[in-house]
């Protein structure tokens, strides 16, 4: 039964390639030789394709759609219409934010480039050329661009199908235009904060409309079985079971009757979790037609019409007292959905978790608005790389605490450190009802002052000042709040937010796992066999990781607002747990002990006293299926489901130098240290990355990204040409580090990492450039800090010369 | 982003091309590398029924000293531009330029005459053209001109080609002794366009400037020779006064469009920056620097 013991406790620790070692990707080896299979490389016998007439005008009444020329090219098998899916009642669907969203627009369009008709045809080309040859007669209409301005007296009417509803699905409604009123925290209190206060300061600041912009963009193929009965939708989904969830709901059929699958997913960051009318209009045409249907988006379509992020604009207010330490917060937000409320986040939390916008500090008192209003702009509001509204509540109160610092003539750094959460405080409860569950942020911005030698940069500052050169020094200290979420307030159309992970170990000694999340390139496969490696003593190389196959994997919510980790691994985690247990059972069979003389050793249990005397996994595996005790099943796996007790709170401390150019507004990043504390780290190698890739992003962000309208409604620059992506070559370099705070609730102590480096990226850089001007008396620039709107900032100041 | 349907010619022969399009006038179109016209077929702002590939054309590519001047194939890519010494060497600003414009990838299909004929104010080679007064061979069915890189531009997409004409070759006369170049180009990213751009040529002696060419990119609805800039920097030691009259005169003839690269206040002040650093930089390297 046991075998020589050539090797020591390290070494098969190590040759387990489980919890804490760089693994090297698992998917990358397919990923890197071109053989990764995404949604454009599904391709079925008799296929065909569909694509949109969108309309060119932000507000219109359609009068009349010919379709008949349309229908006259050759290739050309048929245009929907939202007459053709009325009937069906398809034409509208409801959103994840209790809403109702056009699939075709029905009488009227609402946005630039919203879909209007769904032309089907052999192949794209005829598709495009059936596009083309649509006849749609609009009337325009005024339109809305300002959400200030969309809720004014007798503002036009944008959502007519919904103008006498006093809500629609999130609470009670004021105006035509108005989707939703959310409060948070105590105002009583908050207002008596503010007028005692000896301190108050108060900023407008606006997060611009971005887009996700995954370097894959949305896309699907439905194939209907018509034998069968069974509906078969490829498509990259973030979320595959809610998916199929919703496409019961809306198409009436089974879900046992609808596989849905996510092939490999080139990026989501929030845009691939909710439902858009491509999906519907591709499932329709194969119910239809009896021949699979592919759509898939363009970049311009992509941009300008599924799912764009932030759009908020909030004002900041802080108490404090002569010190800086805060005394109240107050912060009133307008939020721009656009034309349908289409945010994907639990659905009792309108503004997302936005009420995490306390941060990393000990605020007594807080007062939180939010309004959500219609425009007509494309709809959304989701999360990019961020759990729900956390990256505008970070910016918000980042920027404030400089913002305080400046008006009292205190340190960025100190007032920080004035204002923290102290370690002592964990389980910390904040203001406004979240319970904190573990940190020592002194200690991270500490280590990160250390390590940029901050004293020397703030000296370094004061003499280029002295010169009229411009430099500045940006610090976030910021709080994520992760792991959506907890059955008691999180839930997604009523189904909870739960994990959930399947562990099958196979006779010969490996095993397969399968989850309810879907990787969209974070390395998945990877780390979920790293964890179930430590917890089930079978070498992650043996552990096959499947996810994204609603057939197959066990229902989960999806992976977005970075809850793989908080949620799915520690369903990973249990399972490989549950197996173990089993696996006792046997190896005491195996070894003719009593359960209680074994102990777990690394990949085997071993007898107490005896270390001789063991079972190792592998034997333990052919044992289950093979020579079992009395009254034990044959086999060896389990299914486990996660409600998490809590979220998890990772947090980190940034800091970020720039040099600026004051005759062209050009900013230089000259260094980017980012320390963050994720708890347990599982894979150090991949941590590194999603940070690498975070900070990309809050660099493209904070630098230059916006989705611009004009005052037509006509969305500017929806390409890369315009819309800007960074290249390696604009990237700054990131120099990384780490605290180690587990989570205490957690199974592993972790807590997710995914999106932290965009929720304090951001602020960092932003930070970072008004710190540049701020002994010039400039508190806040808006971004995206693009050079033009730089020198603006030098042009008023009279320094661009 | 699919294109409307076309017919595609790939011609051997110069005389084949001009046969091809004087039978197909305006609904021929020449393509060379194909990045300007490609991607705005893909977005069905250009439809042309016949595309005209000049891939496979002999003696349009290649890069020569004739005489003194330098001969450019109008199918010679960015790429070779910047791979050629040789050119380098004699007209450096060629190379300087051709580095930024957008990235390799699209260096190694682009070519310096699709650049120069398309007529897109944001293309960078236009301005150079103008600052080394550079003269373009364009061939039609009534043989061969040449018309000035100066007198080339007529509007956004609208250039001196007539019906039946494509551009064969640019002839770059020998720079003068003593002549420094430079091009400088404020952008948001690699492959952007330019917000603003300047190229310059000057040539001094014993002290005083001989000769001076000023040009700009994406600031007006053409490329814009600076010809107000070029005088004020002639005859002159190209001392504070005399840069500053000619960034102002360049500045002067700007007309940018508000973009996402900046309201049309920012991208006039940036063409401001960009002659003065363009000049400065020409100086130093007319010195020897």
């Amino acid at each position: 039964m046991s075998e020589t013991k050539t090797e020591t406790a390290a070494e098969r620790e190590a040759a387990l390639g489980g919890i804490g070692c760089d693994k090297r990707r698992k998917e990358d080896a397919r990923f890197i030789r071109g053989q990764g299979n995404y949604i454009d490389d599904i391709k079925l016998p008799n296929m065909v394709f569909g694509d949109f007439v969108r309309s060119p005008y932000a507000h219109a009444r359609i009068k009349s759609i010919d379709a008949e020329k349309a229908k006259a090219v050759p290739g050309v098998i048929a245009v929907l219409t939202a007459a053709d899916l009325k009937p069906l009642n398809l034409h509208w669907m409801p959103t994840l934010a209790g809403d109702t969203q056009a699939v075709l627009a029905d009488e009227k369009v609402h946005f630039q480039n919203q879909e209007v008709a769904f032309v089907i045809a052999e192949d794209r080309y005829a598709a495009a050329d059936g596009i083309q040859l649509v006849d749609v007669d609009y009337e325009e209409l005024p339109v809305l661009i300002d959400p200030k301005k969309a809720l004014e007296d007798g503002a036009p009417i944008l959502r007519e199908d919904v103008k006498d509803k006093d809500e629609v699905g999130q609470g009670p409604r004021r105006h035509p235009n108005h989707i939703f009123n959310w409060q948070s925290g105590d105002k009583d209190a908050t207002d008596k904060a503010f007028a005692g206060a000896q301190v108050t300061v108060k900023e407008e600041i606006f997060y611009q409309r971005v887009h996700p912009a995954p370097i894959e963009t949305c896309g699907c193929v439905a194939s209907m079985d018509a034998v069968s009965g069974r509906l078969t939708l490829y498509g990259t989904f973030q979320a595959p079971h809610v998916v199929r969830t919703i496409v019961s709901l809306i198409a009436g059929l089974p879900e046992s009757k609808i596989r849905v699958i996510s092939p490999d997913v080139g990026g989501g960051f929030g845009n691939k979790v909710g439902a858009y009318p491509g999906y519907v209009c591709a499932i329709v045409g194969s119910i239809v037609l009896g021949r699979p249907v592919k759509w898939i988006e363009s970049r311009i379509d992509n941009i300008s019409t599924t799912a764009f992020a932030r759009d908020y604009h909030m004002t900041g207010e802080l108490a404090a007292d002569k010190d800086g330490k805060i005394t109240g917060l107050r912060a009133n937000v307008l939020a721009d959905h656009g034309a349908f409320n289409t945010h994907a986040q639990p659905m009792k939390w309108p503004a997302g978790f936005f009420n995490i916008v306390t941060g990393s500090y000990d605020v007594p008192t807080a007062h939180v608005t939010v309004d959500g209003v219609y425009t007509n702009k494309a709809p959304g509001g989701v999360s990019y790389r961020c759990s729900f509204r956390v990256t505008e509540a970070a910016y918000l109160i980042e920027r404030m605490l400089d913002v305080l610092a400046q008006k009292i003539g205190v340190d960025k750094a100190e007032i920080r450190l004035r204002n923290f959460i102290k370690p002592e405080q964990f389980p910390y409860n904040s203001c406004l009802g979240w319970e904190y569950d573990s940190g020592d942020y002194p200690a991270a911005l500490k280590q990160a002052m250390k390590a940029v030698g901050y004293e020397d940069l703030r000296k370094e500052q004061a003499e280029k000042r002295a010169r009229g050169e411009l430099m500045g020094i940006g610090i976030a200290t910021f709080t994520e709040i992760v792991g959506a979420g907890p059955s008691r307030n999180c839930d997604i159309l009523g189904i909870k937010m739960f994990e959930s992970c399947e562990i099958r170990v196979h006779p010969t000694g490996s095993a397969t796992a399968r989850l309810g999340t879907k990787s969209t390139g974070q390395g998945h496969e990877t780390t979920y066999a790293q964890i179930i490696a430590t917890e089930i003593g079978i070498p992650s190389d043996l552990i096959t990781v499947e996810e994204g196959d609603t057939d197959t994997a066990p229902y989960g919510l999806g992976t977005y607002g970075s809850r793989t980790t908080p949620v799915g691994a520690a369903a990973a985690a249990r399972a490989g747990r549950k197996i173990r247990e089993k696996a006792k059972k046997i190896a005491a069979h195996m070894l003719e002990v009593s359960e209680n003389d074994l102990e777990w050793d690394v990949d085997r249990f071993t007898v107490k006293g005896v270390p001789d005397l063991s079972a190792t996994m592998k034997d333990i595996a052919m044992a289950a299926y093979s020579n079992l005790p009395e009254g034990l099943e044959h086999g060896l796996e389990v299914v486990d489901y996660y409600d998490p007790p809590n979220m998890t709170y990772p947090f980190g401390a940034y800091i970020c130098v720039v040099d600026v150019n004051r005759h062209t507004g050009e900013i230089s990043v000259r260094s980017f240290y980012a320390l963050d504390d994720c708890g347990t780290r599982i894979n150090p190698m991949i941590i590194e990355g999603q940070v690498h890739g975070g900070l990309t992003e809050a660099f493209g962000i904070a630098m230059g990204q916006e989705i611009v309208y004009d005052d037509m409604g006509n969305v500017l620059g929806a390409s890369f040409l315009d819309y800007f992506m960074p290249t390696a070559v604009e990237t700054p370099h990131w120099e990384t580090d780490h605290t180690v705070t587990p989570s205490p609730h957690h199974p592993l102590g972790a807590k997710g990492v995914g999106e932290s480096p965009n929720v304090g990226g951001v602020p960092a850089f932003s930070n970072a450039v008004v710190d540049a001007f701020a002994h010039l008396g400039v508190t806040h620039m808006p971004m995206p800090h693009a050079a033009w709107r730089v020198w603006q900032t030098c042009h008023e100041l009279g320094i661009d010369k | 982003m699919i294109p409307a349907s076309f017919e595609y010619h790939r011609p051997g022969s110069v005389d084949e091309v001009v046969s091809l399009l004087a039978e197909l006038g305006e609904e021929g179109r020449v393509l060379a590398g194909g990045h300007s016209l490609i991607p705005m077929m893909k977005l069905r702002l250009a439809e042309p029924a016949h595309l005209i590939d000049l891939t496979g054309v002999e003696g349009l590519r290649g890069i020569a000293e004739v005489e003194g001047a330098i001969h450019i194939g109008a199918m010679t890519t960015q790429a070779e531009i910047i791979k050629s010494d040789a050119l380098a060497e004699r007209c450096p600003i060629l190379r300087e330029a051709a580095e930024l414009i957008a990235d390799p990838q699209v260096r190694a299909l682009g070519t310096i005459g699709g650049n120069a004929a398309n007529g897109d104010p944001g293309n960078d080679i236009p301005a150079v053209m103008m600052a080394v007064d550079a003269a373009y061979v364009l061939r039609g069915s009534d043989g061969e001109r040449t018309v000035a890189a100066r007198d080339f531009y007529q509007g956004p997409f609208e250039t001196a080609l007539a019906v039946g004409e494509f551009l064969t070759a640019i002839r770059i006369p020998a720079p003068p002794a003593g002549q420094g170049q430079a091009y400088c180009k404020l952008k948001r990213k690699v492959g952007d366009y330019a917000i603003a751009a300047t190229a310059v040529t000057l040539a001094v002696d014993g002290g005083v400037c001989g000769q001076a060419a000023v040009a700009l990119t994406n600031v007006g609805i053409t490329p814009l020779y600076a010809e107000a800039a070029s005088t004020a920097l002639v005859g002159t030691a190209v001392d504070a006064a005399a840069v500053e009259a000619a960034v102002e005169a360049a500045v002067a003839i700007t007309d940018p469009a508000a973009d996402l690269r900046g309201p049309v206040e920012y991208r006039r002040h940036a063409a401001g920056v960009m002659t003065r650093r363009a000049i400065e930089t020409a100086l130093a390297r007319a010195k020897g620097g």
